[in-house]
C-alpha cells in the first residue's frame, strides 16, 4: 500500500550491507611428507605420513563495494588461499563468507558471473587466437547480450587502447599488451568485483603505470571493487586506500595506508647529496641508516625535530648539493609489522 | 541449447587452430590411417591363414572391428580435453575453469576436438562399408538406426571410460596410463566376436566395463547372425542405451571429483 513519505515513522532505506563479508575462515591442507632420496620416495609409496598447514586460520574482513583494497604478505602467507576461497575455487574448512549476498562454493556458476579475476602469471585469454575472438568467446561463456557486450568491449577497447592488438593473435603479444588485454577481458561481463592477483609482475616500469591507471579509472568511474595481492608495494601506494597484511594464515593489519605508516614510526627520512670531500656526517636528533657514495640517509623523529630545523642544521654544518625528505618504504613497515608479530 | 552453442563454439575454435597447421595436420591424419590400416591387414592375415574364428567370417569380424573403430575415433577426438586434464591441474589452470560460469566438464571436453583422429574413422568406416558389401546382408529403417545407435553408444562409453581416468586426476594429479588398458585393450578386444572368449571375460565386457554392449550385440543383430550366446533381440536392439548410461554415470563421478577438488585444492 503506497502512503505518504511522512506517514511513515522512520524513513526506509536498505541497510547498508558490506558486498564482502569474510569471518573466521580456516582452510588446512594435508601435505604428504617426504623423505629425502629414492628410498624415502618408495617409503612414501607405501605408506604416506601426512601433517597439516593451516593455509588460512580464522581470517575476518568486511569490504564495501567500491573499495579498492591491497592484500599483501610474503609467499605462503595466505593470500592465494584466500582470493581462491571467495573466487569459489576452494571450499574453506570453517567459517563464513558472503559476497553479494552469496556463498561462493554452494553458489559458484551464480557467484562467478559477478566477478573478474586476473592472474598475472595465467592468461585467460587462448594462445592461439587473436584477441578479438578471446573476446567474443567471453561473451559466449558469460552470456553477455550482444548490445551491452558490444558497448562495454568498445569502451574498454578505448580506454585501454587495444585497437592495434585486437587482430594479433596472444601468443605475438609483448607481457604489457598481454595484461592489458586480460584485464580487458576480465571486465567484459560488467562485475561487480574484481580479484587481481600479482597483476604487474614482469611487466616493465611503463606498462606498470598504465595497468595502475587503468585500475583506478575502472575502480572510480564504474565504482566496482578491486582486491588486488602483489609483492609490489608501489602498486599499493599508488592505488590502494586500505591495506589488509597477512602473515601464516592471520590478518596482522587492516586499515588505511597512513594509519599503517602511523602505527609502526612517526619517523620519517632526510636523504642528503653532499658535495665531494664531505666527510662523517652527524646530527644531533638523526641517525645515519645508510651512506652509499655521496649519498647519506638520515632517520629522524618529526615531533622532537622538525625537518626544517634538522635541515637548517645540516646545510650549516655540511656543503650539500641536493636534500629531500621522505616517508620510510612501505616493504620496511610491513617487515617490521612481521618482524613484531613474530619476535 | 545454449550449453550446444557453446560447446559448438569451442569446437569451432579448436578446429580453426589446427587447421593452421594443415601440413601437420594431414601428415599426423595420414600416420593414423597407416597406423590402423596395418592393425587391420594383421587380422587379414590370421583369416588367410585359418579361414574362419571359431565359425565367425572375415566380414563378421571386419563388421564389429568398424564399429568399435569409429566409435572409439569419435570418442578420442572429442574427449581430448580430459586427456590433457592432469597437466591443467598441475597448471593451475583448473582454477581459471572454476572461476568460469559454465559446467567444468563442458569447458574442460571444449578444449580440443581432435581433428587428425579422422584417419582411424576413415579406416574404420572404409572397413565397415567393405564388411557390408562382402556378407550380402539386408537392411532395414529399424537395423540402420540401431548401427547408428550401436556407434552412438560406443562413442559415449569410450568418453566415459576416458572421463572415469581423467577424473582420478582429481586425486593423483597424474593420468593413469593404466586406464589405457580398457580403452586401447577394449578396442582391441570388442573388434573380435564375444563368444571366443572365456565366460568371466564376456561377463566383464558386459557387466563390468559394458563394451560388448556397443558392439558384439547390437552387431549381430545389424547383421542378422544368430547369437551363439543366445541373447534375445530385444536386448541387442537396447543394448546401445548402456553405453549412454556409463557415460552418465562417468560424468556422475566427474562431479564428485570436482566436489572433492573445491575442498583440496589439490
Amino acid at each position: 500500500m503506497w502512503l505518504p513519505s511522512f506517514l511513515y515513522p522512520f524513513p526506509i532505506r536498505p541497510m547498508p550491507m558490506p558486498q564482502i563479508v569474510v569471518e573466521n575462515l580456516v582452510k588446512r591442507f594435508r601435505v604428504a611428507e617426504r623423505s629425502p632420496g629414492i628410498w624415502g620416495a618408495l617409503k612414501g609409496v607405501a605408506r604416506r605420513r601426512y601433517h597439516t598447514v593451516d593455509a588460512i586460520d580464522g581470517v575476518s574482513f568486511s569490504i564495501e563495494s567500491g573499495e579498492l583494497v591491497g592484500y599483501v604478505g610474503p609467499n605462503g602467507a595466505g593470500k592465494s588461499t584466500t582470493i581462491k576461497v571467495i573466487a569459489g575455487i576452494l571450499v574453506p574448512d570453517s567459517g563464513r563468507c558472503e559476497i553479494l549476498g552469496r556463498v561462493p562454493w554452494t553458489q559458484r556458476r551464480e557467484h562467478v558471473r559477478d566477478i573478474g579475476v586476473v592472474f598475472g602469471q595465467r592468461t585467460q585469454l587462448w594462445w592461439d587466437l587473436p584477441v578479438i575472438e578471446s573476446f567474443d568467446l567471453l561473451r559466449d561463456i558469460y552470456r553477455v547480450p550482444r548490445s551491452s557486450y558490444a558497448r562495454t568491449r568498445d569502451e574498454l577497447v578505448e580506454v585501454m587502447r587495444l585497437k592495434s592488438l585486437l587482430d594479433t593473435p596472444v601468443r605475438q603479444l609483448s607481457l604489457g599488451q598481454r595484461m592489458r588485454c586480460d584485464l580487458a577481458a576480465a571486465l567484459l561481463h560488467s562485475p561487480a568485483i574484481l580479484f587481481l592477483d600479482e597483476p604487474t609482475i614482469g611487466l616493465d616500469v611503463v606498462s606498470k603505470l598504465a595497468f595502475r591507471d587503468f585500475i583506478r579509472r575502472f575502480n572510480r568511474e564504474r565504482g566496482a571493487t578491486v582486491i588486488l595481492t602483489t609483492h609490489d608495494m608501489d602498486d599499493i601506494e599508488a592505488l590502494c586506500d586500505r591495506v589488509m597484511v597477512i602473515s601464516s594464515g592471520r590478518i596482522l593489519s587492516d586499515g588505511p595506508l597512513d594509519d599503517l605508516r602511523r602505527r609502526i614510526s612517526g619517523e620519517r627520512r632526510l636523504v642528503v647529496d653532499l658535495e665531494e670531500g664531505e666527510g662523517r656526517i652527524e646530527m644531533a636528533g638523526a641517525q645515519v641508516i645508510s651512506r652509499s657514495g655521496q649519498r647519506v640517509q638520515l632517520r629522524f623523529d618529526p615531533d622532537a625535530v622538525s625537518a626544517a630545523e634538522l635541515i637548517r642544521r645540516v646545510t650549516s654544518a655540511h656543503a650539500v648539493r641536493d636534500l629531500f625528505v621522505e616517508n620510510p618504504p612501505i616493504e620496511e613497515i610491513i617487515a617490521q609489522i612481521y618482524q613484531e608479530e613474530h619476535g | 541449447m545454449n550449453t550446444l552453442h557453446l560447446y559448438a563454439r569451442f569446437i569451432e575454435i579448436s578446429v580453426r587452430s589446427q587447421m593452421q597447421y594443415r601440413a601437420s595436420f594431414v601428415m599426423l591424419a595420414l600416420g593414423h590411417l597407416a597406423a590402423t590400416g596395418i592393425e587391420f591387414v594383421g587380422i587379414l592375415v590370421l583369416f588367410d591363414r585359418f579361414g574362419s574364428l571359431k565359425g565367425w567370417s572375415l566380414h563378421e569380424v571386419a563388421f564389429m572391428y568398424g564399429v568399435v573403430n569409429i566409435s572409439f575415433a569419435i570418442a578420442d577426438a572429442a574427449t581430448r580435453g580430459f586427456d590433457l586434464f592432469g597437466g591443467m591441474i598441475k597448471s593451475g589452470d583448473f582454477d581459471r575453469v572454476l572461476t568460469r560460469p559454465r559446467s567444468a566438464a563442458l569447458q574442460v571436453a571444449g578444449q580440443e576436438l581432435t581433428l587428425r583422429r579422422v584417419g582411424r574413422l576413415a579406416q574404420g568406416l572404409f572397413v565397415l562399408v567393405w564388411a557390408a558389401f562382402g556378407m550380402d546382408m539386408s537392411w532395414s529403417a529399424a537395423s540402420v538406426c540401431l548401427l547408428m545407435g550401436a556407434i552412438a553408444g560406443g562413442a559415449c562409453l569410450f568418453s566415459g571410460l576416458v572421463i572415469l581416468q581423467a577424473t582420478l586426476a582429481f586425486w593423483t594429479v597424474e593420468t593413469l596410463e593404466i586406464m589405457n588398458t580398457l580403452t586401447y585393450g577394449g578396442v582391441e578386444t570388442t573388434q573380435y566376436p564375444l563368444p571366443i572368449y572365456r565366460p568371466w571375460f564376456r561377463r566383464f565386457f558386459t557387466f563390468g566395463v559394458p563394451l560388448a554392449c556397443v558392439s558384439y550385440f547390437p552387431s549381430v543383430a545389424v547383421m542378422g547372425v544368430p547369437d551363439p550366446l543366445g541373447s534375445p533381440l530385444w536386448f541387442q536392439y537396447v543394448s546401445p542405451l548402456i553405453g549412454v548410461g556409463f557415460l552418465a554415470v562417468a560424468l556422475q563421478f566427474w562431479r564428485f571429483g570436482v566436489r572433492h577438488y573445491l575442498s583440496t585444492g589439490s
